[in-house]
């Protein structure tokens, strides 16, 4: 296992290395940059402001140079927020999309498998269909107009929550409930679906046959090994959700780091592009690897060194 | 699902103002009759004086000399004061942190003489904090966007541009109360410019001990009204009156509390819950569908500012190398019913480049909608070039929903008037922006907001065929001349040459003009004294709570 | 009930039938078709999905509106018998559009869905099939295909693409077929440590014929769910994608467009954003039955 996992550790960070390289050359290749704007400025303005970000550089210099900073975590000045730095950009956006995303993450989690269970113990009962209908409605209609919905009726028609702003927990409810419900949908569907195919496997029939009764079976013997697809799907969820989701940011007003990796990129913010993908990629990789870590423990048969051949 | 899919998947309203760059609004507005709502009673007794708004976005900035958008601008405008401020009217500049003015003879050299006056920190305002910003704003190595605001003053452009030394510029403090400017040409709108933020000073000692002093509201130090009480990035910022203001008397607001919501649905529906005092421009905007209710109650006012939305030909390419093409074009556009059914918000139709608050021609060059002299030029334009169907038009805009309505509108109004086909290709801002730069487009959506209260500065950009606004590759003598002309003129007699050019760009009809900007929004009856001038600068100087 | 003699009746023992197989042979699809025709939710939906596809060929050949034709007097009116859904900011029929956006959602959404699982299950077989050096290799690609920002790559392939629903197509699979990859190898590193695999191995199964004719049917379950991910995802991602200009270009409009335009005129004009978001809804709900039918049907553990 220590050597799989320093051979994981390796490769892990041989793909920041390439989502690095590539995204930098992607970035460039892109036409328009940080200083394209409806109102062209003089020549030589433009020079001296590309001079003062060092976009005069040869790209390969300029790439080095990011890839210096990415190495020590200096990741340099926003084009367009000229108070901040890429670091101040990262260090005040992701501890609230992080809480956000951690509160739907459970919501999701929770929530998802519940539902799932349940439409599968009662499969092609009303409390299976009531629970689909749900998860499908939950997967087709997206979160921003969840999003602007639940504004419209919990805040704005009945006042029960803040319309907006990032100011304590009653402010996280709604943003949290629209983020959470795609994933939400998606887990009791991938739950449901499994638990069908443990539920009728020969060992539960083993468990039912010896007298258990339908809580413990579930509970002990069923979710366990129903939940494989869930964990494969929480991987890149858990990076993704963690990092902010721009669009519900938006309509809540949430002081986010969701927003930067969109805007980043329709400004052209080189820098910002840079340290917010590098940040999320770190996430994301470290999140897969929990992801095949944890299919071990669920599942001991599994052995991930395992060339399967033979 | 990827971060970038599950970020994306969204609502076209929400995208159109995260995408599209901008385009279009910016602001202003005067404080005009506000008309009487159904709020509950007034207090009897005062009223706190505290503003709560929307800032939309964070700042990118609140130093003076680098700030280049709007946002920061009234930041700027609410924490620092110039030699001029526009006055209550949002037209006139006064004299502010400058007493008198002296200009010479030949309008060459403006001699300020300061009053006393204090930064925010205590420290005196000098003439040489002028001196040292404007100096500092021109260094190439400060990389100002808007230098060349200032390039009117005497090597102000050659020093910009690396050409002449920093003690060459036109700008000499004489002793700590006398500020003397030279000028490159005699200007008449010069003291207009210094109500501008690149003509505002920066605290000396401040900035030089401190490079990232305008970045935290505990370093920042202004001359202005207000100063900052507190700034949580892309949250919130307070404003706080400030007493170390020269004019503090006037000053009425304790306190303005900035939230930053970017989402303008969001921020109409926290108005009407009683969160905020004011939404919609010069800030923010309204959402469009909102619009016409908010008329309906009253309770949206709407103010002209100084900004042309145009279609641009490129000129090169056929059909559009023909002049009668393009005027059929221009001319087949009910530019009325765009705007009563699709703006909503009182805009004017555009039937000249200028906009009226500087107007060359009250009536425009050309009459709205009319089909039968655009069919007739149509007829003889494709005459002139030997075809006899025109082929699929493609006509241009960067991505937002407010540019794809009316692109949409007047697409179908093309097909049905000229029986033309075209097609909208719609493309991310900055590509678009690329794409335009360097030709590649038919019929491409621009728009111009001034920078400037001054014709000069609409007419200027399709002076050279490869200056950097023109786009439409097109060139004139006669209309060079002209402009060449103005600069010598003053007075009415340059006015009247303008028009002169305005009307060659109307003949010979490069771009076609759409509809003049307005700004929109819904206040607080009892928000009064907040004032917007022409070019869509926002002041909160002399706001109150009624 | 009583039984008598006369519910008896006695069969002659044949040594030569007993040997045959009674039940008529089915190939596998047929077995599953079978079954599926009893579910009659599945087979309810079905039918719906037919007429919908229908109704989207047929319906903006045959009305007297079209799709593009504005009529700025008569913007925003609500449903009435001249315009069944209302019409939009432009005054144009909604219930053409709606029909003629589900040309476009239906066709994006299903291409890229039927892509993102071909790629996904070929991928993720192999990778979680083989395991070791070649899993590590294939997945740390999934990985690093997946964090390169999607808007940078959509913007590049805006300038180098015509626009069009084959570039959306080619733009929604770019990445898509991720998801479906981890979830596939994800359940074969389960699936082949299970005794059916080495029954198969031993029974002489190659390798292709393990991954594709064993393991990856009995992992249909969370395919056909992850696929009821995809549809939908594909059809508001055509939506931006069409929005930032990479798509069909206005005056066309898809579902996701017509619902993230009304959108903001939820408050004001509730049936330009109702009827399309009501179709994605109905629509997806539909799959989604189906495709729990089918999953049933091709189970071989819930086989009665």
């Amino acid at each position: 296992m220590i050597r799989y996992l320093g051979k994981r550790i390796f490769f892990m960070f041989l793909s920041l290395f390439l989502i690095v390289t590539a995204t930098f050359f992607i970035m460039k290749a892109v036409p328009g940059g940080p200083f394209t704007s409806e109102k062209n400025v003089p020549d030589e303005i433009r020079a001296a402001l590309e001079a003062k970000y060092k976009l005069n550089l040869p790209l390969h210099e300029q790439y080095l140079d990011y890839l210096k900073g990415i190495i020590t975590w200096d990741l340099g000045p926003s084009f367009t927020e000229k108070s901040s730095t890429v670091n101040d950009m990262i260090k005040r956006g992701f501890p609230v999309s992080a809480h956000l995303g951690a509160q739907a993450l459970l919501l999701a989690v929770f929530g998802g498998i519940t539902l799932g269970v349940i439409a599968a113990l009662k499969h092609n009962k009303w409390q299976d269909y009531t629970a689909m209908v749900i998860a499908v409605l939950g997967l087709s209609v997206p979160g921003f107009i969840l999003a602007s919905f639940y504004q419209y009726f919990f805040a704005i028609k009945w006042g029960w929550f803040p319309i907006a702003k990032w100011e304590g927990f009653e402010y996280t409810i709604l943003p949290s409930l629209a983020l959470s419900a795609m994933p939400m949908a998606f887990i009791a569907r991938l739950t449901r679906s499994n638990m069908l195919e443990v539920l009728s496997q020969d060992y539960i029939k083993t468990a039912k046959a010896k007298g258990l009764n339908t809580f413990t079976i579930t509970v002990k013997h069923a979710i366990r090994n129903a939940l494989l697809p869930v964990i494969t799907y929480l991987g890149p969820l858990v990076a993704n959700i963690l990092t902010g989701a721009f669009v519900i940011e938006r309509i809540f007003g949430v002081p986010g780091l969701g927003r930067e990796f969109v805007l980043s990129i329709t400004n052209r913010d080189y820098t910002v592009i840079m340290g917010t993908t590098v940040f999320y990629s770190i996430i994301l990789v470290a999140a897969v690897l929990l992801v095949d870590i944890a299919y071990t423990l669920v599942d001991p048969r599994i052995k991930l060194s395992d060339t399967g051949r033979e | 699902m990827k971060k970038s899919i599950f970020a994306l998947v969204s609502s076209i309203a929400v995208l159109g103002a995260a995408l599209a760059g901008c385009g279009g609004q910016q602001a202003s507005t005067g404080d005009q009759n506000a008309p009487a709502g159904q709020q509950p009673a007034a207090n009897a007794e005062k009223k706190p004086q505290l503003l709560r708004l929307n800032l939309h976005s964070e700042p990118p900035t609140a130093d003076p000399g680098i700030a280049e958008d709007t946002t920061s601008g009234a930041i700027i405008q609410a924490t620092f004061d110039g030699l001029t401020r526009i006055g209550k009217d949002g037209k006139t500049p006064e004299p502010s942190v400058a007493e008198k003015i002296d200009v010479s003879e030949d309008g060459l050299t403006y001699t300020f003489h300061l009053r006393d006056s204090k930064w925010s920190n205590g420290d005196p305002v000098t003439a040489h904090d002028f001196e040292y910003a404007w100096k500092r704003a021109l260094d190439p190595k400060t990389a100002s966007n808007y230098a060349y605001q200032l390039y009117y003053v005497k090597n102000g452009e050659a020093y910009n541009k690396g050409k002449a030394k920093a003690e060459d510029v036109g700008v000499k403090a004489l002793d700590d109360k006398t500020l003397e400017v030279k000028l490159e040409n005699p200007t008449p709108f010069f003291l207009e410019l210094t109500t501008f933020r690149t003509y505002y000073p920066v605290n000396k000692k401040v900035v030089e001990a401190n490079p990232k002093w305008a970045n935290e509201a505990s370093t920042h130090v202004g001359n202005g009204p207000f100063k900052m009480e507190s700034w949580e990035h892309k949250s919130k910022m307070v404003l706080v009156k400030n007493d170390n203001y020269w004019d503090k008397d006037n000053v009425k607001l304790d306190r303005i509390e900035f939230s930053m919501v970017e989402d303008e649905t969001t921020e109409l529906s926290m108005f009407e819950n009683g969160e905020l005092d004011w939404a919609g421009a010069p800030m923010s905007s309204l959402p469009t569908d909102a619009i016409p209710a908010l008329k309906d109650s009253g309770k949206m006012t709407t103010q002209p500012i100084a900004g042309t939305y145009w279609y641009k030909f490129n000129t090169e390419k056929p059909p559009f190398n023909n002049v009668k093409i393009r005027k059929a074009f221009a001319y087949a556009i009910d530019r009325q019913s765009l705007i009563d059914n699709i703006l909503q918000a009182g805009q004017l139709p555009a039937m000249g480049a200028v906009p009226p608050s500087m107007a060359l021609n009250k009536d425009g060059y050309f009459k709205d909608n009319d089909v039968e002299t655009a069919k007739k030029l149509l007829a003889e334009g494709m005459q002139e070039l030997g075809i006899s169907k025109l082929p699929t038009i493609t006509l241009s805009y960067n991505t937002h929903e407010g540019h794809q309505k009316i692109a949409q509108a007047i697409q179908d109004q093309w097909k049905k008037n000229l029986g033309v086909d075209v097609k909208l290709e719609n493309k991310e801002w900055k590509v678009y922006l690329e794409d335009l730069h360097e030709g590649k487009f038919q019929i491409g959506r621009m728009g111009w907001l001034g920078d400037f209260n001054d014709p000069i500065n609409f007419l200027e950009l399709y002076k050279e065929k490869d200056g950097g606004n023109n786009d439409t590759r097109w060139e004139n003598p006669k209309f060079k001349e002209l402009l060449n002309r103005s600069a010598k003129e003053s007075g009415e007699q340059r006015l009247k040459t303008l028009a002169e050019a305005e009307a060659v760009l109307m003949d010979e009809m490069p771009i076609i003009p759409i509809y003049f900007y307005t700004l929109s929004w819904v206040k607080d009856d009892d928000v009064k004294g907040v004032v917007i001038d022409g070019l869509g600068g926002v002041d909160w100087k002399w706001a109150y709570i009624e | 009930m009583q039984l008598t003699k006369e519910h008896f009746e006695p069969i002659s023992v044949d040594l030569r039938q007993a040997e045959e197989i009674k039940r008529p042979s089915l190939s596998f699809w047929a077995d599953v078709w079978r079954r599926l025709k009893m579910n009659k939710v599945a087979m309810a939906s079905l039918i719906f999905i037919l007429l919908l596809v229908a109704c989207a060929i047929f319906i903006p050949i045959f009305s007297s509106h079209d799709y593009y034709t504005t009529n700025l007097a008569g913007k925003n009116k609500p449903p009435s018998a001249e315009h069944w859904f209302g019409t939009d900011d432009l005054g144009r029929d909604v219930f053409v559009r709606v029909w003629y956006g589900a040309r476009i959602s239906l066709e994006v959404g299903f291409a890229a869905a039927l892509i993102d699982l071909i790629i996904g299950m070929i991928w993720g077989g192999i990778a979680g099939f083989y395991g070791g050096k070649v899993d590590e290799i294939m997945m740390r690609i999934a990985d690093i295909l997946y964090a390169i920002p999607y808007l940078l790559v959509v913007i590049l392939l805006m300038v180098v693409m015509e626009q069009g629903v084959v570039t959306i197509i080619i733009a929604l699979t770019i990445t898509g077929w991720i998801g479906m990859a981890r979830i596939v190898r994800g359940q074969i590193l389960q699936l082949k440590a299970q005794e059916f695999v080495l029954a198969a191995r031993s029974l002489g199964a190659d390798n292709n014929r393990l991954i594709f004719k064993h393991l990856i049917p009995n992992a249909l379950g969370p395919i056909i769910v992850t696929l009821s991910l995809t549809v939908p995802t594909a059809i508001f991602t055509e939506s931006f994608l069409s929005f930032i200009g990479l798509g069909v270009s206005a005056p066309v409009a898809s579902w996701g467009t017509m619902s993230a335009e009304g959108l903001a005129a939820m408050k004001y004009y509730p049936w330009r954003l109702m009827f399309p978001a009501l179709f994605i809804s109905v629509t997806m709900l539909a799959f989604n039955l189906f495709g729990d039918g089918l999953r049933d049907a091709v189970d071989p553990r819930l086989r009665k």
